[in-house]
């Protein structure tokens, strides 16, 4: 591993607090490789041996389970991941049009990244959000009902180092590392933040009152 | 008439529904002190008698899952809520957590206490940063006020809860791919028996169970049992939340009695977008077969929609109009399936490999007559020929559209080319020409 000490410790410290909430070592595995990714950008090498480590195991079989999940990246990301869902219902209410002018605007195509590094671009699978469809995420935050036009001007953003901000989420998309910290289960206190709640989300609850038809708790 | 009734959904709307505080001014965390003060089988019974059947698309009663735990050995027993809401068309799990976390803490808690565990887990996506925010302080809030922790509410029952985030894959949905996942492992389904109830985490007895099943459960004990049958049919009570999505012009969370009809769901969501006509829709997802326009007065329950012959699967209403080439939309869950195949099983994981090529050829209109018989036996060779449900799903949405519109299939066979505009389904106006698709990674 070729991790500076301060940066060895404080994993170390965070891997410590990460195997404590569970009866079992070897379940903390997944928080973990997101705490590599919070640190390293993607599942490094030096990423796959201090996981080795922490949960006795070698790093073949710390590799074959990182390999298994599309959110564990095996090359450095960019600092925002753009995903664009193609599964049908999203595809066909105008994602892959969505998919196809961004790919043009950035000039990279699936799990491939700008030169600058500024953005990883992925066509993702559902997202659980199809009543928001078509549906996009950057680091995994939820940007409702886009249009190519909306999100080209996202895409803009980023590209040129402005804040964005989620549909459904936090009053701006923290960075790829900060947001896989969170993932690896330490709270950012933004959990708070919010952008209102979205129309289909409230759209039953609403006619219920309208009608009268609301269940007494 | 069928009226909606909010149960889940019903704080929804409140000022930071998402907190406690919130919560508890809305009746939150009453249920727990009563349950705290019931013998654990009565609650078991009573969620027994509600005939609460599982909410996460197999639809297997829910108390009767409790009661398969053998009896106490004196060692750990666990509770594992299956938050991986990934099936394409679901979309229920995420706003309950997003606006009302404590519904699934308090059921998480009550459950817990049912079935004597003393940590409980809450499995959720990795995509989804703002849920897992939401419950790691919802979790935090709980403990704080006493509601999870040690002798919880000076009853002397124990509980901690750990939230943890996959890392991306539709397989971990399964119940024992999940178990494998938690311990750290590739998610891969495990053989059955033993069932989790005997051997889950840690080969320990275990109760998987949907957000959306644990979170009916307090309000259950609440109101109670009759409160509860006193809504749905016959075999398939109480409410659901019904998920519209596509050609509607409100899709949206709809939280019904089961047994409500589409008809009357398009209706409350102010019809097709446009006019149009529906086409096709899937009652529960994209695993159960593809209904049309002439199921719209199937009552959506668990009995109803399997004699007509699909599933209610998670209730996810995916609604296409006129303006949708099915071939195409059958070609996408099926890559789907392909990258989502955990690779364990050779039918399944060969076995979406090539029916995602057959499709594409014919979506392509480089099909043969030849391919359509092809899909049929190929997707033969996967029915019941896989460890977990995902293979057999893979295969439904193909025989199913087969079956209704085969000659769609047909003409993009005759023709050599899709007959569909795919801007005309679109929410916005795009030149389709411009569009060259590409394979699906």
């Amino acid at each position: 591993m070729t991790y500076d000490a301060d940066t060895l410790a404080q994993l170390r410290k965070d891997a410590n607090d990460i195997v404590g909430r569970y009866p079992v070592k070897r379940s903390a595995l997944l928080p973990l490789l997101h705490l590599v990714q919070s640190v390293d950008g993607y599942v490094s090498p030096d990423g796959i041996a201090f996981c080795a480590d922490v949960v006795d195991l070698t790093s073949a079989e710390v590799s074959a389970v990182a390999t298994f999940y599309t959110q564990y990246k095996r090359r450095p990301n960019g600092e925002y991941q753009v995903g664009v869902c193609t599964t049908a219902l999203c595809a066909t209410m105008g994602g892959d049009e969505i998919w196809r002018q961004l790919s043009d605007k950035c000039g990279v195509g699936h799990d491939e990244t700008t030169a600058d590094g500024k953005i990883s671009l992925e066509r993702i699978e559902c997202n659980a959000a199809c009543d928001y469809a078509p549906v996009m995420m950057v680091n995994w935050e939820f940007f409702d009902n886009m249009t190519p036009d909306r999100a080209l001007r996202i895409v803009d953003d980023i590209l040129e180092g402005r804040d964005v901000k989620p549909t459904r989420g936090p009053n701006k998309v923290s960075t790829f590392k900060e947001t896989e910290r969170v993932l690896a289960g330490f709270e950012d206190g933004k959990a708070d933040e919010d952008q209102g709640v979205g129309d289909p989300t409230l759209v039953g609850l609403k006619i219920a009152r309208e009608q009268g038809w609301e269940e007494q708790r | 008439m069928t009226e909606l009734t909010p149960v889940l959904s019903a704080t929804w709307d409140a000022e930071q529904s998402w907190k406690l505080s919130t919560y508890e001014d809305h009746g939150g965390y009453r249920a727990l002190k009563k349950a705290l003060g019931m013998e654990q089988n009565d609650i078991v019974q009573a969620i027994k008698d509600s005939g609460l059947r599982g909410r996460g698309g197999a639809g297997f009663p829910t108390g009767m899952k409790w009661g398969f735990l053998p009896p106490d050995d004196g060692g750990p027993r666990y509770l594992v809520v299956n938050a991986d809401e990934s099936e394409p068309g679901t979309c229920k799990d995420i706003p309950t957590m997003l606006s009302a976390p404590h519904v699934l803490i308090e059921g998480v808690a009550i459950t817990s206490y049912a079935i004597g565990c003393n940590h409980a887990f809450i499995y959720l996506r990795g995509e989804v940063t703002h849920v897992y925010r939401r419950l790691m302080q919802a979790v935090r809030e709980a403990y704080a006020a006493g509601h999870l922790g040690k002798n919880i509410h000076g009853s002397g029952f124990d509980l901690d809860v750990t939230v943890h985030a996959g890392a991306g894959a539709y397989i971990c949905g399964e119940e024992t791919a999940l178990l494998d996942s938690l311990e750290g492992r590739r998610g891969q389904p495990r053989l059955k028996p033993p069932f989790p109830a005997v051997a889950g985490l840690y080969a320990r007895p275990t109760v998987v169970n949907n957000v959306e099943s644990v979170s009916s459960v307090p309000a259950i004990i609440d109101r109670g049992v009759e409160w509860f049958t006193s809504m749905g049919t016959e075999r398939s009570k109480g409410m659901g939340l019904f998920s519209l999505s596509g050609h509607v012009e409100r899709p949206g969370q709809y939280e019904a009695p089961l047994g409500i009809t589409l008809r009357e769901l398009i209706d409350m969501a102010g019809g097709m977008r446009g006019g149009k006509k529906l086409k096709f829709w899937t009652p529960g997802g994209s695993s159960t077969p593809i209904f049309t326009e002439e199921h719209l007065d199937t009552p959506l329950d668990y009995e109803s929609v399997g004699a007509a012959g699909s599933m209610l699967g998670t209730r996810a209403l995916q609604i296409f109009d006129e303006t949708t080439c099915v071939v195409r939309v059958v070609t996408r869950w099926t890559e789907f399936y392909k990258h989502e195949s955990c690779g364990k099983c050779t039918p399944c994981r060969e076995g979406t490999f090539w029916l995602t090529q057959i499709l594409k050829r014919v979506e392509n209109g480089q099909g043969t007559e030849a391919d359509i018989q092809q899909l049929l036996d190929t997707c033969e060779s996967i029915l019941g020929r896989a460890f977990c449900a995902l293979g057999d799903g893979a295969t439904s949405c193909i025989s199913s559209s087969i079956q209704y519109f085969r000659e769609e299939f047909e003409q993009h066979i005759a023709e050599g080319a899709c007959p569909f505009d795919h801007s005309k389904s679109a929410l916005f106006e795009y030149d389709a020409a411009k569009v060259t698709e590409e394979a699906h990674a």
